[in-house]
């Protein structure tokens, strides 16, 4: 795994305990690794390799299944994501719109490019394809708000507003 | 439950819901009948609730209940009304008064003037129902309405779908009833052959012959699945479909069960639609605490039930054999066929895989007919399809047509045509596996077998509208790009077919591309298409195939005169003031984010190409249209 994680993993036991739990709920479910994967990144986030690596031990299976199927996947991630998830419809109705322009203004921003995090870990950047509300087109998501009809010069604003709900400590 | 208590409850609330779609005086004496004098739809899908209306809902009840309204006025969260872009959404019944982009301050208004005392609020509601002298139209005579068929999408928008009696209402569950009680499983396969219907996820095969081949197919265990995995960007039929009528994918997935010999079914949906997946989850509780699902199904002994399986994101999960990899647990790859999921399918059985949308369209052709069906649409291709319309297009949304109406008819009419006076350019269907549909091709009827004729492709439903501001190279990079990332890797046509046919893309839009470029592109789309493993990759050529056959002169500008008509290959364009415009208000020049605009205060200034990085911030910033894109 090259994608090391800036910083270490640090599950705590209520955690693991929680993991076991999931990995006892699926194991005989045909099919319950995906399952597992999205509950455990509920739990922690993302799916550093030591997670990864509790859930080949819970089912007896290998890392390199565990991990195949977590790479395959955009949803899971292996490195930490921002406190605030900023994800860009680069959905095609949101692209005819013109969101890559949008993507860009976030980028240039927060200056760091799409997958990545602020060093700070305040904010990361994803692209989506798609998350149906093409009507609104072109949207972007920040955790679960949605802004659309969004253009470049709103990204500023938008964004200021979740630091401003940090207590202005950035 | 038995079904003589199914019924009861459908005449209990039948009322209920029919008011919705009575409107006037006929809806007002139906209305007083049912105890609450006026309902209020609102729409609950993600279109909606992403501008807001859940704060509309709030605002609406807590404002009902402060005047003492809410025993006489009756709520009701409902999935897409498919005007998405005029969302919140919010219809008045019995008079069938349309409000929207509706506010909690608007909201306060209408309870106030409209519900409380009857007058409608004018200047909240859609203006195209208002007309000059003042009179309404209901929502049903709008012209985004009026050239509808909605089959699939009956109940969308217009019952409450976290309700299982208001779907048993509208005679739901009653299709169940009949298969299980008056119809043998050969009468239901061949209702369905009967009825002409075919899979509505892009490919057209039957319905009728997949039901017939996994009825055949001989198993101990069998599955029945449904394809929710909608990934085509753009597209949101299918999400739409399980947000309002959740229960309608129950009841034909238990009907396939019982048909083909299946006790366990699958929806595989992706994680991208929360609200869909939360609106499933209650409807299979509620279909289970009404015995509707799970053992002894309406006192019959057939038992049958369903699970819910997420996707994480992989867009080669659409297709039928990597779904079902994905559902067992793995790396979403896709595997050759034969042997076909009808044979062995999910872990090994024999399994029964249709779309949502096909699913939605079975209990009432079991209802109401094959011939009922049959009578809709063309020689080829019976019923409707729903699309989701997007892009360059004024009345975004959600529509439903009967097969063989025109693109002109769903752009023009129902779609309200191009907004801010632009020319329609091309319509693109089928997403990243489909292709463009230029202007000459408007009065295409719109069938399997029309739009495979013209390069194109049904597909799901996507129904992407551009204008003369979209260039169709870049739009076919666009695709491309999502391919590439999207190929699984698993075989070699599609993994490294779709990365060189987008380099050949990058190259023409950076203005280093040769003619003989365009030969090669045709030469390993072929390629492509005849050795991919899986639809994937073998229609991943498809936007850059058909894109060169209508606009190849838009190629051959960006090859040969290093120009992009439309503006939008950023390298190729370079920016420009034009001196008679320019004031020298200096805006330009303090905002160019490169210090590549130079000039003293009233005096014309200038643009170094060189320095120049084409953000367009001065043509934006510039008062007097003195800064030209070229």
């Amino acid at each position: 795994m090259n994608e090391k994680t800036l910083s270490s993993f640090k599950g705590t036991d209520a955690q693991e305990k929680q993991l076991m739990e999931v990995i006892e709920k699926h194991r005989d479910q045909q099919g319950g690794l995906m399952p597992i994967l999205q509950e455990a990144q509920g739990i922690y986030g993302y799916l550093p390799e030591e997670v990864q690596k509790m859930i080949a031990d819970g089912l007896g299976i290998s890392l390199s299944e565990v991990f195949g199927v977590a790479t395959f996947y955009s949803q899971f991630s292996l490195t930490p994501k921002g406190k605030h998830r900023i994800s860009v419809c680069l959905g095609t109705a949101c692209y005819v719109k013109g969101s890559d322009k949008i993507l860009e203004a976030v980028e240039k921003y927060l200056g760091i490019k799409s997958g990545e995090c602020t060093p700070d870990g305040m904010f990361s950047i994803d692209s989506c394809r798609c998350v149906g509300a093409c009507g609104l087109a072109p949207v972007m998501l920040v955790d679960e708000d949605v802004y659309g009809k969004c253009t470049p010069d709103q990204v500023k604003k938008i964004l200021d507003s979740y630091l401003e709900k940090e207590g202005g400590n950035n | 439950m038995t079904i003589a208590e199914l019924n009861k409850i459908r005449d209990e609330y039948a009322d209920l819901v029919k008011v919705r779609k009575l409107v006037a005086e006929e809806g007002a004496k139906l209305a007083e009948k049912t105890g609450y004098r006026k309902q209020v739809l609102v729409c609950g899908g993600t279109g909606c609730t992403s501008s807001g209306s859940k704060k509309v809902v709030e605002a609406l009840e807590s404002e009902l209940k402060k005047q003492g309204l809410d025993k006489e006025i009756l709520v009701v969260k409902t999935g897409c009304f498919g005007l998405c872009a005029l969302g919140p959404i919010m219809i008045v019944y019995p008079e069938g008064t349309f409000y929207s982009q509706a506010t909690p301050e608007g909201v306060v208004r209408v309870v106030d003037e409209h519900l409380k005392n009857g007058n409608v609020v004018k200047e909240l509601l859609y203006k195209e129902t208002v007309h000059e002298d003042g009179s309404i139209n209901p929502l049903s005579e709008t012209a985004f309405y009026k050239k509808q068929k909605r089959i699939a999408l009956r109940n969308c928008g217009v019952i409450d779908p976290e309700d299982i009696k208001e779907y048993i209402a509208t005679d739901g569950y009653q299709a169940l009833a009949k298969v299980l009680t008056e119809m043998t499983p050969d009468e239901v396969v061949q209702t369905l052959l009967d009825s002409g219907l075919r899979g509505r996820g892009g490919a057209g095969f039957p319905t009728g012959k997949k039901w017939m081949f996994a009825k055949g197919s001989q198993g101990d265990v069998k599955y029945v699945a449904c394809n929710a995995d909608e990934g085509d960007p753009g597209a949101f039929m299918d999400r739409s479909i399980l947000e309002g009528d959740p229960h309608a994918i129950i009841e034909a997935m238990t009907i396939a069960g019982h048909t083909i010999g299946a006790h366990q079914g699958f929806i595989y949906v992706r994680a991208e639609y929360p609200v869909a997946v939360q609106r499933l989850k209650i409807a299979l509780g509620q279909a289970r605490e009404y015995g509707l699902l799970g053992k002894n199904i309406l006192d019959s002994g057939f038992d049958f039930d369903i699970e819910i399986r997420l996707g994480a994101g992989a867009f080669v999960c659409g297709e039928e054999t990597a779904l079902m990899t994905s559902i067992e647990g793995n790396r979403g790859e896709p595997r050759p066929r034969p042997p076909f999921p009808a044979v062995k399918g999910l872990f090994g059985k024999p399994t029964l895989l249709n779309n949502v949308e096909t699913y939605s369209n079975i209990p009432q052709i079991i209802r109401k007919g094959a011939e009922w069906y049959a009578s809709m649409g063309t020689e080829t291709s019976k019923g409707t399809k729903v699309f989701a319309l997007g892009g360059k297009i004024t009345n975004v949304g959600l529509v439903e047509v009967p097969m063989g109406t025109t693109l002109r008819e769903i752009i023009e009419e129902i779609g309200g045509g191009i907004p801010n006076g632009k020319k329609f350019k091309a319509a693109q269907t089928g997403g990243p596996s489909g292709g463009c549909i230029p202007a000459q091709h408007i009065d295409t009827p719109i069938d399997y077998e029309s739009l495979s004729a013209i390069g194109s492709m049904m597909g799901s439903g996507g129904l992407i509208i551009m204008d003369e501001d979209n260039c169709m190279v870049d739009v076919s990079k666009f695709y491309l790009n999502f391919t590439v990332d999207e190929s699984c890797g698993k075989c070699t046509p599609c993994r490294v077919g779709t990365r060189r046919l987008c380099q050949y893309l990058e190259k023409i839009t950076s203005g280093k591309g040769e003619m003989e470029d365009l030969d090669k592109i045709e030469e390993l789309a072929n390629h492509m298409k005849s050795s991919s493993l899986c639809a994937l990759g073998q229609s991943a050529p498809n936007p850059v195939l058909s894109t060169i056959k209508y606009f190849k002169d838009e190629y051959i500008d960006h090859i040969q005169n290093k120009h992009c008509t439309a503006g939008v290959c950023k390298e190729l364009l370079h920016y420009e003031i034009i001196a008679d415009k320019c004031k020298g208000c200096t805006l330009c020049a303090r905002n160019c984010p490169a210090s590549a605009i130079t000039g003293t205060v009233k005096q014309p200034h200038v643009i170094d190409v060189d320095k120049c990085i084409k953000c367009g911030v001065c043509e934006s910033n510039c008062k007097f249209g003195a800064i030209i894109r070229k």
